[in-house]
């Protein structure tokens, strides 16, 4: 009954000139996303270090999807030189995301653009 | 709509269904007037709130479904989620972001925290099978109550 949760990678670069890697969400974020969203982040090469995640596609996440996403930002802790950033949410995840504190260990922007400007 | 109108629905113990519900108390929510953040403040509660009946209360047994109640007066409107659990026991717990990111708090269990924090009421309502719900309650002018 849950949409399907797909996960399109992509890089770009950062004003700064760092080499960023996009994971660019659609679909549901929900417990059922978890292969699919960790699957990706694990896939990632062990020399990214900087990482947006974009939100532009989603229009659907629950607490169950919330969690998965601060199970990465566990995971890229544990990792030591992981950055990771979030984009494109709606203003309402935005204030969901802030509420539970998901804002403080992961920076939050508007969009794409905001987001690698600040990096 | 009339003042008292109910509108029910029941739910598989399945999980995604409970967008069906959130549907549903969104568009009677813009039928009242809600404004859209509030709708989206209501859409997420009721969310969460058919989430731990399906996943809690149920434990997504495929043999039992969920209750939606939704009715309305001139300005609230009541959502309640029945289930057929024993009920929740303890109560919402603010998320403690730093003990996740340590490891030390389950990374899940923010469903509560966000209904109480989303709507203007919620309650737990233990009871027997069939019988424990949540009930929510969005106002559209909060400072008259």
């Amino acid at each position: 009954m849950q949409a399907a949760t797909k996960v399109t990678e992509r890089t770009a670069t950062a004003a700064s000139g760092k080499s960023v890697n996009i994971l660019a969400f659609s679909g549901d974020i929900a417990s059922t996303s978890k292969d699919a969203i960790m699957g990706a982040y694990q896939g990632l090469g062990a020399s990214v270090s900087t990482i947006l995640l974009d939100f532009t596609g989603v229009d659907y996440i629950n607490s169950s999807g919330i969690a998965i996403i601060i199970q990465m930002l566990l995971d890229a802790s544990k990792a030591g030189q992981r950055t990771i950033g979030i984009f494109g949410l709606t203003a309402h995840f935005n204030k969901v995301f802030t509420m539970v504190g998901v804002a403080k260990y992961a920076k939050m922007s508007p969009d794409e653009a905001t987001a690698l400007a600040g990096l | 709509m009339k003042t008292g109108s109910c509108v029910e629905v029941r739910l598989p113990s399945e999980l995604g269904f409970e967008k069906v519900a959130l549907s549903t108390a969104a568009s009677m929510a813009k039928l009242m007037g809600f404004s859209d953040d509030r709708i989206e403040d209501l859409k997420t509660a009721v969310a969460e709130a058919c989430i731990n009946a399906i996943e809690h209360g149920n434990q997504l047994d495929d043999s039992l479904s969920i209750g939606v109640v939704l009715s309305h007066t001139d300005d609230e409107l009541e959502v309640k989620v029945i289930d057929d659990g024993v009920g929740v026991t303890k109560h919402p717990s603010h998320p403690d972001m730093d003990l996740k990111m340590l490891g030390e708090e389950d990374p899940r269990g923010m469903g509560m925290f966000l209904i109480q924090a989303l709507v203007d009421e919620a309650e737990w309502h233990q009871g027997p099978p069939g019988k424990s719900f949540v009930r929510l309650v969005i106002r559209l002018h909060k400072e008259n109550k």
